[in-house]
């Protein structure tokens, strides 16, 4: 089983044959939807399965476990699997001869805490000091499964497979213990790292053990015993992250940190246009500076572009500055494409609002919105703007890579490592099984590092200068080639009936899609774009109809943190506000009313099936019930209902359920006299079903707050004549200390839903409610982000 | 030639006096602590300590660093039990972890000065330090805390 995008999209190695092959596909969104859809085909009915690892399958493990270890794989099958053929363990777990517990950790960790949570669970099952467990960072391997961490599903799908893996081990160590002892296993204990025979008193480490348990036949799932949540003591408890210590000390190594002997540092100028080629270059001032080695051209990219290197000519020298110093000396002709080099920021705004005032493709249908609006008697109509943004995790992409021989090894900060073996695999012409791919710490990703495209590079680097490369994107690198999120224009219509409850609804949207790094020039968006937000209304409302117009992209779009939800939810929202000020009444108010009885939502219903994160809807319901929840108790802690507005202070709120959790959040802003917007409290009310690290998790949603503020107040990528204006922190700003909330206050709803995404669902609440709280602050409208550009006195 | 120390040990530096602090320290020295984040001393990743002061590497000259002191995050306590560190543990400010080096000097640097700081004096310290993890609640409270623990604050 393998994650699904959210933030994630299909890496390519996930694509039927033919379809990372770079396929031409007919020119709508639709046959890419179909291609997507039978790579995320239903996947229910899954089992985890647990089996010992042999030496002679451990190869690629590398030298994680010490000679001699014992290994399980544990590993998610879907139900009709061929269990021998498709066993591809997700996790290992490795005892060595010194009773040390090893723990693989094939997830990357970009800050959420899945390197320390998934191995946490199998410690807690295990019954062992997770003090004294070793986490090894795995290799990008497709025997791992996917290994993708994007969509806010790390917890959520493995946590099974993590737990299995745990007691099986514990159940085969207790055995080993009876057998040698030849008492009952039943009586055999494994507590806290120790293995006790309390009848006799006798114990054992589990070193003694290991060498018999490696013998032993893995045990069913029945038979298995698994800690009641009362007999935790790291689930659900404050526990630090691996890596904690390291960081504080400056020894954590993050791909920008990555060196090796000899290793020459690339700095590379990039087509200033989207999909452009060099015509010539002269080199001839580069090469006279000091420490400057050699410039080498790069080959630009065949669409459709996925991750591929965009090209360009890159500068190798002796140091990082070096190669930067040289690359400003470079004389570069391109030949830009004519396509793109008309692209302008502000003339595609146009264009996409033109799009959304006309019929879309309808991506959800229910009565008559068009004969409902006309009837009713009070009726709103508004359009919302979000801008393009960068990702900018705090640190640029970087990859350190080797080629040797036919075969390539790379460090790397990288989100998804077996997308690395397929992009550098193409790239160099060699199998993706030559490609040993070394995932060091993330400084941030945000969906960035899901695109390997500059380990492309230093791959192509290494193999042409026949030494080991770094490619070092600078700030400038990192927000002038991004794989943007893209600039929506929305167009909403509504209707209040009699009662005061939401009765008509429109929602069209038009953005440049994701679905055109796949498919060039694909204009409509995939299934699980138009799903984030789109057709994912719940409100019970009689006629409702979502829309997608067309969109042409002139940059290479990717997925943000929330992706499609973080606009659909400004303005759904926003427009909620709207019409619950046409009703008299607030948010909350309209809301509830409009949401109408508890209940699971069917889409299915209204001509549309739930993207859900490509879940079954019966595993995660669209349950508004919980969303009811979660919005009461958000405005009970603010006091929303009870806040005196007005006079530059102001509260709003917004609840929203994105990657399958359900959240409110609730802000309070300060507008000064001169417009500045300070934010003293948020509050936000989470229930992301069952959670392994509370605090992590509120770290998420904690981050989440700052990160929607800055998308909110200030992030805005704009483009004159193909080119991307921003280029470092003063032009693409991020929201620092003081524009940060001051206080932020996350409530885990304490739940036995299943576990459901953290990264990514605080971040769509924020603008809604920050726009909605300036809006009750001052009486000021904004309909478009950032809010910077409105003048709000 | 360029002479200067580096937590403690004397460097002789050879080469451009242009060259900025941050890739001697990072590319050189291999003293990866520092981080480089925007180059243009906006973010704050790339912060050291010079002669005690919090200043950006990225954008100090090895020429202006000549005869001074500098400090980075591997020097501040080779234990890591600088109240900061430890108040950044206890306080699990990190997330990806990226900037915190960054931020710790800058804070190390505000309590050596001014070892009871307002929120105010705070935020005015940490302008210049970007997290885009958005750790900044933790960061504030963690200062107080090391503040606190350092005898700071009663
Ligand atoms: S790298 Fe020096 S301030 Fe950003
Ligand atoms: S912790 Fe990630 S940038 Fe600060």
């Amino acid at each position: 089983m393998k994650c699904t995008f959210g933030t994630s999209f299909p890496a390519p190695e996930n694509l039927p044959a033919g379809a990372a092959g770079g396929i031409q596909q007919s020119s709508t969104g639709g046959s890419f939807a179909g291609l997507a859809a039978a790579v995320y085909a239903k996947r229910d009915d899954l089992k985890v399965s647990i089996e010992n690892v042999s030496v002679d399958r451990r190869g690629f493990l590398g030298t994680a476990f010490a000679a001699g270890a014992w290994v399980l794989g544990a590993n998610i099958l879907s139900g009709n699997a061929d269990a021998a053929a498709s066993w591809q363990p997700s996790v290992y777990l490795g005892f060595e001869p010194n009773g040390t517990v090893v723990i693989t950790a094939h997830r990357s960790e970009m800050g959420t805490g899945s390197r320390t949570s998934l191995p946490l669970v199998v410690a807690e099952e295990l019954d062992v000091d997770w003090t004294k467990v070793r986490v090894e960072q795995a290799i990008g391997d497709k025997r791992y499964g996917s290994q993708n961490t994007d969509g806010s599903c790390s917890v959520r799908d493995f946590v099974d497979a993590m737990h299995q893996a745990g007691a099986t081990a514990r159940f085969m160590l207790e055995r080993a213990a009876a057998q040698k002892w030849n008492v009952p296993a039943g009586e055999v204990t494994l507590t806290n790292g120790v293995v006790l025979h309390a009848a006799s008193k006798r114990r054992a480490t589990l070193g003694e053990l290991v060498s018999v348990a490696a013998t032993l036949p893995v045990p069913k799932r029945e038979e298995l015993r698994f800690k009641p949540p009362s007999e935790y003591r790291y689930i659900g408890k404050q526990v630090a992250i691996v890596d904690q210590h390291k960081i504080v000390t400056g020894a954590a190594i993050f791909g920008q940190d990555m060196r090796r002997p000899g290793m020459l540092y690339a700095s590379i100028e990039r087509p200033p246009v989207y999909d452009s080629r060099l015509r010539s270059s002269d080199d001839s001032e580069t090469l006279k500076v000091k420490g400057v080695r050699q410039t080498v051209q790069i080959p630009g990219f065949k669409q459709p572009h996925m991750f591929q290197q965009t090209g360009g000519v890159a500068v190798l020298a002796d140091s990082t500055w070096a190669a930067m110093q040289g690359r400003k000396k470079l004389k570069l002709d391109w030949e830009l494409n004519p396509e793109h080099v008309s692209y302008s920021s502000p003339a595609y705004k146009q264009e996409i609002f033109g799009s959304v005032h006309k019929p879309g493709k309808v991506v959800r249908n229910r009565g008559n919105f068009d004969g409902a609006f006309a009837g009713v008697s009070r009726k709103l109509e508004a359009d919302y703007y979000a801008p393009m943004l960068a990702h900018a995790p705090m640190e640029p992409p970087a990859a350190v890579a080797e080629y040797k021989d036919g075969k390539v090894e790379v460090w790397a900060p990288v989100q998804d490592p077996q997308s690395v073996q397929q992009t550098v695999g193409a790239a160099l012409g060699v199998k993706p099984e030559d490609v040993t791919c070394n995932v060091t710490l993330l400084g941030g990703g945000f969906g960035r590092k899901s695109k390997p495209d500059f380990v492309a590079e230093a791959a192509l680097l290494s193999k042409a200068t026949g030494k080991p490369v770094k490619v070092v994107f600078s700030r400038e690198d990192d927000i002038r080639n991004d794989f943007y999120h893209a600039v929506a224009a929305m167009h909403m219509k509504g209707g209040i009936d009699a009662a005061g409850k939401l009765d008509s609804l429109l929602f069209r949207s038009a953005f440049p899609p994701i679905a055109s790094t796949f498919q060039a020039g694909a204009e409509y968006g995939l299934d699980l774009e138009t799903g984030m937000g789109l057709n994912e209304v719940l409100f019970d409302v009689p006629h409702m109809r979502s829309e997608n117009g067309p969109a042409k992209n002139h940059v290479r779009i990717g997925w943000l943190r929330a992706v499609c939800h973080n606009f659909h939810a400004f303005a759904l929202h926003s427009f909620m506000d709207e019409l619950a000020q046409l009703n008299g009444t607030n948010y909350v108010d309209f809301f509830l009313k409009s949401l109408g009885p508890d209940r699971h939502v069917d889409l299915t219903k209204d001509g549309t099936k739930a993207w859900n994160n490509d879940k079954s809807v019966d595993e995660f319901p669209l349950d508004t019930g919980r969303l009811r929840h979660v919005l009461e108790e958000c405005a009970a802690r603010s006091g929303y209902a009870k806040y005196t507005n007005g006079k530059g202070r102001g509260i709003g709120i917004a609840a929203h359920r994105s990657f399958l959790s359900y959240i409110a959040t609730a802000v309070e802003v300060h507008v000064d006299a001169k417009g500045g917007v300070t934010i003293p409290n948020v509050w936000t009310v989470a229930d992301i079903g069952k959670v392994v690290m509370p605090d992590r998790v509120r770290a998420q949603f904690e981050g989440a707050a700052v990160f929607g503020t800055s998308l909110a107040m200030m992030g805005e990528i704009t483009a004159e004549a193909g080119r991307i204006v921003q280029s470092n922190f003063h032009n693409y700003p991020v929201a620092r200390m003081k524009e940060s909330p001051r206080k932020i206050d996350v409530k885990i709803v304490d739940s036995k839903e299943r576990h459901a995404g953290a990264g990514e669902p605080g971040v769509p609440v924020m603008a809604p409610a920050i726009a909605a709280a300036i809006f009750a602050a001052t009486g000021k409208r904004v309909r478009e982000l950032p809010i910077k550009r409105t003048k709000l006195v | 030639m360029i002479e200067i120390s580096v937590n403690g040990k004397g460097r002789k530096f050879e080469g451009d006096g242009d060259v900025p602090l941050l890739w001697y320290l990072r590319d050189e020295l291999e003293l990866t602590g520092t981080k480089f984040g925007c180059g243009m001393g906006l973010c704050g990743a790339c912060t050291v300590h010079l002669n005690g002061e919090a200043v950006r590497s990225c954008v100090t000259t090895l020429s202006s660093a000549a005869g001074k002191k500098i400090t980075t995050i591997e020097g501040l306590s080779p234990t890591g039990t600088h109240p900061c560190q430890v108040a950044w543990e206890k306080l699990n400010v990190a997330q990806c972890g990226y900037c915190q080096c960054g931020q710790i000097m800058q804070a190390a640097a505000l309590l050596a000065k001014t070892p009871r700081p307002t929120a105010a004096q705070i935020d005015e310290a940490m302008d210049g330090n970007l997290c885009r993890c958005g750790t900044y609640t933790r960061i504030h409270a963690a200062i107080l805390e090391a503040s606190k623990a350092a005898g700071g604050v009663k």
